[in-house]
């Protein structure tokens, strides 16, 4: 690998600061950025590694709601955070693997907004909120499209707040190599209404099915979406699967995410 | 450079690293614990997987410098304090849980980490448990085997010789 500096700070006002000089780059779990430096494919003069700061790490329950710490590793997020949001926790428990787990964290999913990420699904299907060290973040803006989200340079998320739903739960079909989502999708009913996002399909990453949302949120069963279909217009189109395969997925795994919501 | 210390298999060593070097490269070109191999270097295939802190994790997607102060295991850690093989090494022989042996680093300390959580695993928790320890020559039944006779449990049932 090529040459860089690494700091650990122990608080956000330090990493803040440190990610203040010239080209640092924050460093969470480090299970996508790591292999990215050896392949180059970013390389960044100074990385700001967020896992000494304590801060941002550990679950919280706060009024219907739970908190994430950044810094929180997925197998925290699974071993810690099933007894309050089941779909969340299971969402944590299947991705990577057991290895990945106790390194990658949230915060690193949602700030790389990978497009066949887990995390992005749940955080846009529960309508959470992304806290930075600078303000608040509804789900809805901050995904932008594959790889991009809201974040400034040198912004930092310090935490995840999503709201509790009344049921939820999140389908993936993996991609057997890679182990991302080639199709996930996240369904969550609140009392107003039911959300539903897809991971993995769509070439502006992690979106929002409208139509199935509206339909859900009439008649909360898989039968309601019986008579939608799914554009591939703008689906990502690969060797691991087509637009339409996708398109078809989408609808498959959003039926079994409705018919196993809990 | 940077001076880390920290606990591997026991003992407090330390040593300078600079920034890139992975936790893999300074336990094996720093500390010569070459039991902890580097298969693809890409995350992939967990031939590296140590323990740090107790928990497993791919020492080849990690920086030394992130492990300043942790209790670091790895293989060369395993054996008995008189240096016969303990359980799970002793069951991976017994069964023939190996063949070219790259992977067994990996797997054995993958395999700690599964019964430390999980003592009594069923089949199926071991082989998804094993989802991030890629066998190149495939021997993935006796692998499974060795660690259900690990945990004392009986492998008769297991698929395949």
């Amino acid at each position: 690998m090529y040459a860089f500096d690494i700091e650990r700070p122990a608080s956000v006002a330090d990493a803040v600061a440190a990610l203040g000089t010239e080209d640092a780059q924050a460093l969470g779990g480090g299970q996508t950025l790591i292999p990215t430096l050896k392949q180059r494919l970013a390389a960044p003069s100074r990385l700001v590694s967020l896992s000494g700061v304590t801060e941002m790490q550990g679950v919280a329950s706060e009024a219907g709601n739970i908190r994430i710490g950044g810094a929180t590793t997925h197998a925290t997020v699974a071993s810690q955070v099933g007894g309050t949001y089941p779909a969340l926790a299971d969402l944590a428990a299947n991705i990577g693997d057991p290895a990945v787990r106790n390194r990658g964290t949230i915060g690193g999913s949602l700030a790389n907004n990978d497009p066949a990420a887990c995390y992005p699904a749940a955080a846009l299907g529960s309508g959470a909120t992304i806290i930075t060290n600078k303000r608040q973040i509804a789900a809805d803006d901050y995904f932008q499209g594959m790889f991009t989200t809201a974040l400034e340079e040198g912004e930092i998320i310090t935490a995840v707040s999503f709201p509790v739903p009344e049921k939820a739960n999140y389908q993936k079909f993996v991609q057997p190599a890679s182990r991302f989502a080639l199709v996930g999708v996240f369904v969550a009913k609140y009392s107003d209404g039911v959300r539903v996002a897809v991971t993995g399909a769509s070439n502006e990453g992690v979106h929002r099915w409208s139509a199935a949302e509206e339909a859900l949120s009439g008649n909360f069963s898989a039968d309601a979406i019986a008579d939608l279909s799914v554009s591939a217009d703008d689906l990502i189109n690969d060797l691991h699967g087509s637009a339409e395969y996708r398109a078809h997925l989408v609808k498959v795994m959003t039926g079994r995410a409705v018919a196993a919501a809990m | 450079m940077t001076k880390v210390t920290m606990t591997v298999n026991g003992k407090s060593v330390s040593g300078d690293v600079e920034g890139r070097t992975l936790l893999s490269s300074f336990l094996r070109e720093d500390l010569r614990l070459t039991g902890t191999h580097i298969g693809c270097d890409t995350s992939q295939c967990g031939a590296c997987v140590v323990h740090v802190n107790g928990e497993a994790v791919k020492s080849c997607a990690m920086f030394a410098l992130e492990a300043d102060g942790a209790d670091v295991t790895t293989i060369e850690g395993q054996a008995n304090a008189d240096g016969s093989l303990n359980t799970i090494q002793q069951a991976f022989q017994d069964h023939h849980g190996l063949q070219c042996g790259f992977c067994t680093p990996g797997m054995v300390m993958s395999a700690a980490a599964l019964l430390k959580d999980n003592p009594k695993p069923s089949e199926a928790e071991i082989r998804e448990y094993l989802e991030g320890n890629i066998c190149r020559c495939t021997g993935y039944h006796n692998i499974v085997k060795a660690i259900m006779a690990a945990s004392g449990q009986d492998v008769s049932a297991i698929a395949a010789e």
